[in-house]
């Protein structure tokens, strides 16, 4: 197709929809209005269970069935990276040289890093009390674990990161997440079902089964992100094809 | 009107940085303007009482994706430069 | 105003089109269709925002005495942003293998090559 017909079908296609989609905004409930049907369940329903954070218990209790099918998105995502980026026959890795780094970068790196790792694990700790969960607090602690790659070097973080552990985990926190699923199964209720006691509104324990999907969820994802970020560090900095290398040499 | 001032704000700044972030054509400055995008998307949401939301946004849109971008322009430049020199050889 | 978080996102997507089907780079559309996608999380939010509404998280505000936002759509763009993360990783590692294969992240060229 060439560009100019190319670009008419588009002309087309969006004037279609923007026609489509002012027509139902008109007809959408206004913006800031006061009727939320679904929410105000939704709410009910999380001070009925003791869950203080609305969110989490529509992710890990009254939607949970709808988490796992985004977990599963997650981890075949995840999945198909690891095949796609793997090292094929005719690469070869070429050990990244270690690289100097400023000293003030490093101090504040490493500084940054415990802090940063904390934070991580207090928000997937108290999901279902504040705003986070084991979604945000997974990215965190992953991303915190790269401030090692910026404050000393790629050697630094290969050695923190044994991605074969990492790949473990995150089968295991989908695995956690089925089982603890299935575990409402014994008790003779339908599948993730919560069916632990709901404990002490606004405690550390409160709410359930939530605090624990949410921390499977956590591993999940923390370990998913790092492994995600190895594999594209691996192929941006250290694998390079039989002519890369030779070019490289020369 | 006066309290929806400041969501109109962070309404005009996600559509003008995701306008932005289509129009630049190079996938580095992309990048940049991405994780611009990502801050912008995070205030409104702030703006919009969701905090969880703002959290994951702000981990994501501005650090995540960015970095993934970054790093497969990399990859990919990398094997083009090979290219281009050995055509020149 | 009522209508406007709503034109906005339905802005966000529709640019974020058109530059899927102008893009001359595949990391660039991945950026592209990661506007798209931004969209869905306004469009979202903006449904479920009250006036005057507070974030539904009662740690620190006794329950019912303020009027909350509604959760459901925040739970649903949670999950959306982080599943949005990883596909774009997805997406962006079968652009690599392009390139390793095709040595082109050029779509046209692409198209040729084919044909």
């Amino acid at each position: 197709m060439s560009m100019r017909l190319r670009l008419w079908v588009l002309a087309a296609g969006v004037l279609g929809t923007a026609t489509l989609f002012v027509l139902a905004c008109a007809e959408l409930p206004g913006f800031g209005g006061t009727w939320h049907p679904y929410g105000d369940r939704a709410v009910h329903a999380a001070l009925a269970r003791h869950t203080a954070n609305t969110i989490a218990s529509v992710n890990f209790d009254q939607r949970a069935l709808d988490t796992l099918g985004e977990e599963s998105i997650l981890f075949g995502s995840v999945l198909g990276t690891l095949v796609l980026l793997r090292q094929t026959r005719d690469e070869r890795r070429l050990p990244p040289e270690p690289a100097r780094v400023a000293p003030p970068v490093r101090r504040y790196a490493l500084i940054a890093l415990p802090v940063t790792l904390l934070i991580g694990l207090y928000v997937v700790a108290h999901g279902q009390l504040s705003p986070g969960g084991g979604f945000q607090g997974g990215v965190v602690v992953a991303t915190s674990l790269h401030l090692l790659y910026i404050a000393i070097d790629y050697r630094a973080l290969e050695r923190i990161r044994p991605v074969g552990l990492y790949e473990v985990a995150d089968a295991a926190g989908e695995a956690g997440y089925l089982l603890i699923g299935a575990a409402a199964l014994l008790t003779g209720a339908a599948f993730l079902t919560n069916f632990l006691p709901y404990g002490t509104f606004n405690t550390l324990s409160s709410g359930g089964t939530v605090p624990l999907l949410n921390a499977a969820i956590g591993v999940e994802v923390a370990a998913g992100i790092v492994v995600l970020l190895a594999r594209f560090l691996d192929q941006a900095v250290e694998i390079v094809s039989g002519r890369d290398e030779a070019e490289d040499e020369t | 009107m006066a309290e929806n001032v400041p969501v109109l704000i962070g309404l005009v700044l996600v559509a003008v940085a995701g306008t932005g972030a289509v129009l630049v054509r190079d996938p580095v400055r992309q990048s940049f303007v991405l994780s611009l995008l990502g801050l912008a998307l995070a205030a409104l949401f702030l703006l919009l009482q969701a905090p969880d939301v703002a959290l994951s946004q702000l981990a994501v849109g501005s650090a995540l994706t960015p970095l993934m971008v970054l790093l497969s322009v990399r990859k990919v430049r990398r094997k083009a430069r090979s290219e281009r020199r050995e055509e020149h050889e | 105003m009522s209508v406007l978080p709503y034109l906005c996102a339905g802005w966000l997507f529709l640019i974020g089109c058109y530059g899927l089907a102008t893009s001359r780079n595949l990391i660039h559309a991945v950026g592209c269709l990661a506007v798209c996608q931004s969209a869905t999380y306004v469009l979202l939010l903006a449904v479920g925002y009250r006036h005057g509404g507070t974030a539904p998280v009662f740690s620190d505000i006794a329950p019912g005495s303020r009027p909350v936002v509604d959760p459901v759509v925040q739970a649903l763009t949670l999950t959306d942003i982080v599943i949005g993360a990883t596909v774009t990783a997805l997406l962006l590692s079968l652009v690599i293998q392009i390139a390793k294969r095709h040595r082109t992240v050029d779509p046209d060229e692409l198209s040729e090559l084919r044909g």
